[in-house]
């Protein structure tokens, strides 16, 4: 049995195959479903863990960030045109979550105020962000020229700042920042640091570390300049609100602790803060939550998948059976003509792998559109791992194994006499 | 020793408790070139005698050997083996196989020997030419004369160079024109030395044969040369 009896056989298959167009196409239909749902399986259950898998790298997986949130109710009075809504976490909060947790390493709080910039006639819209030396820690804030703020400057609410890279590049085109001076509304800063470009990221978990017109300077010198009340003056309306802390970045000190400092941080805050004005967010909740999602489809579609593969190999297996039946006298020539058992066996072997095979590759590429209708109708991700490709045609394969063997061996057993005579 | 030399060869049916002597006790020698006539009325063995020549089945009792191997003790893929070097079928309802085309059934037993596609087609092409079919390579069975069919029939019996040439009733589905053509063919190849062996249900086909063998429920009633059964006037051609 050598190369070009191989191919000879493949290619008598392919010719009975296609003597038989509608059997044939029916017959790779179950295939074609089984074969796409494996790739499917395998693509969005490794779409749906990706973002945030990559989201718990991007954000590291002990981190908890808290943020305010401007509750509802107060939302309501809007008739009043100026009046003060004050909300969201405090400073008693961070001191009572950083006290009365072990679990937890450190706690960063974020005040921000927002303020126009003017620079060579031109308005900027520009985030200045208050907060203590440890965020550079938690958030992998890195200095690309200059340096991040240090302990004196907090002691001694020096009125530095440090740009993130995309504000450095808008203000200052050409000239290096450092030791330049920004003027936030009425307060003057100098730049001590830029930070370096950080990599966009998923929509989720955003935080005072993603925003590209930032700069980052002491909490206290924040505090100092601009107190804690924040006025928003909006053409008809000025928003007067009052919070302390905008958001919070907390590590836990293992990433088994994580999920419970997270229960505890939401217990200890539904208590002191009825209003809900605040949120939690916890990138590896998210990844659990997106890996059960990931598991349910992998197990609806290994279900779609063994059934239609059962169900193919099954209409295979009939169709092998109806052609073995139907090639009787064939078998009896080939026998009288010189054939072995071995290459009656082969040749039905071979018809089935080719029908089975022929479905597998069409499946390929129904497993490649299958995950994109999925996206298109949930907000399931998919990504089709590359060895999915090469795994579809070895399980099509090894269906036209299992379902042509019997039918072969049927085949390769028919007493040649006896065959020659079948009608 | 003789080309097939078969010794008390049975071949015995059961069917339930009774037993179906298909063939009982055979004697024969056959030589290397000889053209034999097997004659005999449906029912009575032809077919059955002549699969065991060709090693397509195996005797229930007796001996037979061809070319020097006892084959009633070879294994299945042994006697495939045989098949495919030493033995050309020829049958009634010409038995090609549909879905191929001329050239490729000519083929068929080539492929079986593993001769690789260039020559085996060169070979394919040779016989067909012989037979006079080199116009129709590239037709299916379906698109030619039930002569025709039987040429291809008798090509791809010839292509593997075999011994024995085997015909069962290779006539007896063709007009009496086409079959005097076929019967020429016969006569070529056994003028080319072939060992042939045609069964037939009609003594007039046996005039062309050396050897005219009679059977009757499985026994051989008669077995004459040419000259004997001519002497005998038992049939007027
Ligand atoms: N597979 C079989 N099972 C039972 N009986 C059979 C079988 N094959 C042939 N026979 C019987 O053997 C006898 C000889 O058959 P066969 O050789 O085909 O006769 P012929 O070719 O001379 O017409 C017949 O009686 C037939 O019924
Ligand atoms: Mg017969």
């Amino acid at each position: 049995m050598n190369l070009f009896w191989i191919l000879r056989t493949i290619r008598l298959g392919m010719k009975n195959l296609l003597l038989h167009k509608l059997r044939s196409v029916l017959n790779m239909l179950g295939i074609l479903f089984g074969v796409g749902s494996v790739i499917a399986m395998l693509a969005i259950g490794e779409g749906a863990k990706w973002e945030a898998q990559e989201m718990v790298k991007r954000l590291g997986p002990t981190t908890i960030i808290l943020y305010s949130q401007k509750p509802v109710e107060v939302d309501e009075s809007t008739t009043s045109t100026s009046r003060m809504v004050e909300y969201g976490l405090t400073f008693l909060d961070m001191d009572r979550i950083a006290e009365t947790l072990p679990a937890v390493k450190v706690v960063v709080p974020v005040r921000k105020v927002s303020k126009e910039i003017w620079m060579r006639g031109v308005k900027y819209e520009a985030n200045l962000f208050g907060t203590i030396p440890r965020y550079a820690n938690v958030t992998n804030a890195q200095a690309v020229e200059g340096r991040w703020l240090a302990s004196l400057d907090f002691e001694h609410s020096r009125p530095v700042c440090v740009l993130t890279y995309e504000m450095a590049r808008q203000l200052f085109p050409i000239r290096s920042a450092l030791g330049e001076t920004v003027q936030f509304g009425d307060a003057v800063f100098t730049v001590v640091g830029v930070l370096e470009r950080r990599r966009g990221g998923s929509s989720k978990g955003k935080s005072s570390a993603d925003e590209p017109m930032g700069a980052y300077t002491p909490l206290s010198a924040l505090r100092e300049r601009f107190g804690d009340i924040n006025i928003r003056q909006t053409p008809g309306s000025t928003d007067i609100s009052r919070v302390e802390v905008h958001e919070a970045q907390i590590k836990a000190r293992e990433i088994d602790d994580v999920i419970a400092v997270a229960r505890n941080i939401r217990t200890m805050l539904e208590k002191t803060h009825e209003q809900g004005d605040y949120s939690v967010f916890v990138p590896l909740e998210e990844l659990r939550l997106a890996e059960a999602t990931a598991r349910i489809w992998t197990i609806v579609l290994a279900c779609v998948a063994g059934i239609s593969l059962l169900v193919g190999g099954i209409g295979v297996m009939n169709v092998m059976l109806a052609t073995v039946t139907e090639r009787t006298r064939e078998v009896g020539i080939r026998r009288a003509l010189g054939a072995t058992q071995q290459h009656i066996l082969s040749q039905f072997l071979v018809e089935s792998l080719v029908l089975t095979l022929a479905g597998g590759i069409l499946g390929v590429a129904f497993g490649y559109l299958l995950p994109e209708v999925v996206k298109f109708f949930t907000d399931v991700k998919a990504r089709t791992p590359l060895y999915a490709l090469f795994l579809a045609p070895g399980i099509s394969l090894l269906v036209g194994l299992l379902s042509g063997l019997y039918p072969a061996w049927k085949a390769a057993g028919m007493d040649p006499v006896e065959a020659l005579r079948h009608e | 020793m003789s080309l097939a030399y078969l010794r008390g060869v049975c071949r015995h049916y059961r069917m339930g408790n009774s037993v179906v002597r298909a063939l009982d006790g055979i004697d024969l020698d056959i030589e290397t070139g000889e053209y034999w006539a097997i004659q005999g009325r449906s029912g009575s063995g032809k077919s059955t005698l002549l699969n065991l020549l060709g090693c397509l089945d195996r005797p229930t009792a007796g001996t037979y050997v061809l070319d020097g191997v006892d084959v009633s003790a070879l294994s299945d893929d042994a006697l495939s083996h045989v098949r495919s070097r030493s033995i050309g079928f020829i049958f009634q309802s010409f038995n090609l196989i549909p879905q191929l085309t001329v050239e490729e059934n000519i083929e068929v037993p080539l492929f079986y020997q593993g001769v690789a596609p260039p020559e085996s087609r060169r070979r394919a092409r040779e016989l067909a030419a012989r037979v006079g079919l080199t116009e129709r390579l590239h037709h299916r069975p379906t698109e030619l004369s039930g002569g025709q069919q039987q040429r291809v029939a008798i090509a791809r019996a010839l292509v593997n160079d075999p011994a024995i040439v085997l015909a069962d009733e290779a006539t007896g589905n063709l007009d009496s024109a086409t079959e005097n053509e076929i019967l020429a063919v016969m006569d070529q190849l056994h003028g080319m030395g072939k060992t042939i062996i045609l069964v037939t249900h009609n003594a007039a086909l046996t005039r062309h044969a050396e050897k005219v063998m009679v059977l009757a429920d499985g026994r051989i009633e008669s077995l004459r040369t040419r000259a004997e059964a001519d002497a005998a006037g038992e049939e007027v051609p």
